[in-house]
């Protein structure tokens, strides 16, 4: 492509089919192509996308286009009229406002154009291009960067279009594949673990032994799902290290002392000390059972060398999960997952196929020979409902009136056509395509 | 009369094997196809219950085949009851297969006439026996209540079984409701004892006659007080509590079959 004089020539007589179809392309780096460093530097904050979307628009080749920025990808999604220039443009963009070579960025950088770029953007929703297949958050944050793009009205007919597209499609993989229904971290295992134990997680007090970064996930993780009843005591050796770390969570520290003492009322006990022998032992256990009044006791132990007897496993109404127990439900629980996505990707695929049926409805030619036909079965179908009647006429009669009527649809398409070639100076010709095609039904 | 019968057994077949499908597949079409055809089957069957009650003129419960019947009528209705209260919908799994099977049961013993006699048409008779299978129908929930308890509580202990794991809801939730359905069914245990002993007294003179479905009953229902005030007094919860409430079922299921068939007693007609 070399017409980069005018922003429309591609428009002007260009009567084959093609160019009048704009490219929705997809350029970027996401958490296999770039190292976190570079994804770091890449990284667009809502307010830089703002800015960037404001520069995009007022490039004329790009005619649509958002932003999307996560910690495991950077993302320009964009509807152009010039697939090459518009991604000279962004990747010149990009080295110049995020002070990168050029070089560095061509070989991280990916580039999906049509029906590719479709997939993509569904497959990146659906979260099954994220690193951990099925992780819920990517949703939300292409949803956010699209709200961000229709803010700043950098998005049109067509983005509109594929982004509520995209959400549908993630929806439906997420309903109808169990790609994101299994715990597939630690600190997720260990709360769904203690979902099966406890009703709910409310009112309980979870003690946590021992301040690894392991054991202060799975708090956070449990922490989010107890409200405010729940109450959280730290155990450590060095204890203004616990009371730091309490603080954090409106817990309160206590001395290992006490942690024998402690059992009688807590009800679930994280542990992640340094410590080669076992912090809480069997005999710490059983006595307590009975002022417990048999209320169920879960030890999660994420330590190694472990902290926990495990014979304590076999007290009645005391469940106690190693670190290999927790991984043995994730590692089957990516196994599921993984099957799941085969599911999901068949949904992606039913989905790429019926948006690009759409979008290819968008090109010029298409859109005129279905209006052609459209009138000339009308024409016909009337023309010999009235032959029918007029039995009289000659054969000449006859043609002379077919010719008429071939010519009255030509004489009403011809505006129309015209029009629909080259809509003047108006960039997005889609807009009065699809509009085309919903005004005549076809 | 059997064809009826049979449109009943069709439907409660029908639950079972969608509350089975359900088990597997966790989709909740088949909780609905499977509660829904348990309310039809309930339905009709209380149909031909209240319909042969006013044919007879009696409560209908003076043979095998009929408190089978009675029994399985029971079931359902306190499992469609308190499925509302306790939300506790897997346990359809074990309910809809005993009540199909108690109904089949039914269907399989021929229905033998029995000449009615005025002893059977007081009130205090009908409560009685309403009562009891009522009772019976709760604590059949709690005893499966019970099992799906101790099958969760292998899972969560040898951390093998995810099946179970994955599809049972939590241990506390289990044993909550588990202890619910014992509530209910030791006050209805309770109410339909007395009502007995009162029935007794009216016809007999004497509340108590060292019948062997009398002891039986009353055993039973010592093993429930005893697990209620266990629970109250001393925290019997969680695995304890389920075996006991297999245990008292066990029981109970003794005083209704195996004391006609291995012991005897004035109870005996019913279950000819």
């Amino acid at each position: 492509m070399t017409n980069s004089q005018s922003d429309n020539g591609d428009l002007t007589g260009s009567p084959a089919a093609g160019p009048g179809l704009s490219d929705i392309v997809v350029i970027g780096v996401n958490h296999r192509t770039a190292p976190l460093e570079l994804r770091e530097k890449l990284a667009f904050s809502t307010h830089e996308t703002e800015n960037a979307l404001n520069l995009l628009q007022e490039s004329s080749h790009i005619n649509e286009a958002m932003i999307i920025s996560t910690c495991n990808r950077v993302e320009v999604l964009m509807v152009t009229s010039d697939s090459a220039l518009a991604i000279e443009t962004v990747s010149s963009f990009m080295a110049a406002t995020k002070v990168i070579s050029r070089t560095q960025l061509q070989q991280s950088m990916y580039v999906h154009a049509g029906s590719r770029a479709i997939a993509h953007m569904f497959r990146v929703a659906s979260s099954l291009d994220s690193m951990m297949i099925g992780e819920p958050q990517i949703l939300g944050q292409v949803k956010d960067a699209f709200k961000t793009a229709v803010t700043k009205k950098s998005t049109g007919l067509i983005l509109n279009r594929l982004l509520h597209k995209t959400f549908s499609v993630a929806k439906r993989v997420r309903h109808e594949t169990g790609i994101g229904g299994h715990a597939v971290s630690i600190s997720y295992a260990a709360v769904e673990l203690a979902k099966k134990i406890f009703n709910s997680l409310n009112d309980k007090t979870v003690l946590l032994v021992g301040a690894g970064e392991m054991a202060e996930l799975a708090v956070e993780h449990l922490m989010r799902n107890t409200s405010t009843s729940g109450r959280l005591l730290v155990a450590n050796r060095t204890f203004s290290v616990g009371v730091e770390l309490a603080d954090r969570y409106r817990g309160q520290a206590i001395h290992l002392e006490e942690i024998p003492e402690k059992l009688k009322t807590v009800d679930i006990i994280i542990s992640s000390t340094g410590s080669p022998n076992y912090v809480i032992a069997k005999h710490h256990v059983k006595p307590v059972m009975r002022f417990r009044r048999n209320r169920p006791l879960f030890f999660i132990d994420i330590a190694v060398p472990r902290d926990i007897d495990p014979a304590i496993n076999r007290i009645s109404n005391a469940y106690v999960y190693d670190i290999d127990d927790l991984q043995g439900v994730i590692s089957e629980n990516i196994e599921t997952r993984n099957m799941e996505s085969i599911k999901a990707e068949r949904i992606v695929d039913e989905s790429v196929i019926k948006f690009t049926q759409w979008y290819e409805s968008l090109d010029v030619v298409p859109t005129i020979i279905a209006l052609r036909n459209k009138l000339t079965a009308i024409s016909e179908m009337e023309l010999s409902k009235t032959l029918n009647s007029l039995q009289h006429l000659s054969d000449e009669d006859r043609q002379a009136l077919l010719k008429m009527t071939e010519s009255l649809v030509n004489k009403i398409l011809h505006d129309p056509t015209l029009f629909l070639k080259n809509p003047g100076s108006h960039r997005n010709k889609s807009v009065y395509l699809d509009f085309t095609r919903k005004l005549f039904n076809v | 009369m059997a064809s009826i019968l049979f449109i009943i057994i069709f439907l409660y077949v029908l639950s079972s094997a969608g509350y089975i499908l359900f088990l597997f597949a966790q989709k909740q079409q088949y909780h609905r196809l499977a509660y829904h055809t348990l309310l039809a089957g309930f339905i009709v069957h209380t149909a031909l219950i209240g319909y042969e009650f006013f044919r007879i003129g009696y409560l209908p419960a003076q043979n095998l085949h009929q408190t089978l019947l009675i029994a399985g009528w029971s079931l359902a209705g306190v499992y469609l009851l308190l499925k509302y209260r306790y939300r506790l919908n897997i346990l359809g799994v074990f309910a809809a297969p005993l009540t199909a099977a108690i109904v089949i049961f039914a269907f399989c013993v021929p229905s033998v006439a029995v000449a009615p006699t005025p002893l059977f048409k007081s009130l205090w008779l009908v409560i009685h026996i309403i009562i009891i299978f009522l009772a019976e129908a709760a604590l059949a929930l709690a005893c499966g209540t019970g099992i799906l308890y101790l099958i969760q509580e292998n899972a969560i202990k040898t951390k093998t079984n995810r099946f179970f794991l994955k599809r049972l809801p939590s241990l506390e939730f289990l044993d909550r409701t588990g202890y619910g359905f014992i509530v209910t069914g030791f006050t209805l245990l309770t109410i339909g004892l007395i009502t007995g002993f009162v029935y007794a007294q009216l016809i007999w003179g004497k509340f108590w006659s060292w019948d062997n479905k009398e002891i039986w009953s009353v055993i039973s229902w010592l093993i429930y007080a005893a697990l209620l005030h266990g629970r109250l007094v001393s925290g019997w919860r969680g695995r304890r509590a389920a075996i006991m409430a297999i245990v008292g079922f066990a029981a109970l299921l003794f005083t209704f079959f195996g004391v006609n068939f291995l012991l005897e007693g004035h109870h005996d007609e019913f279950t000819k």
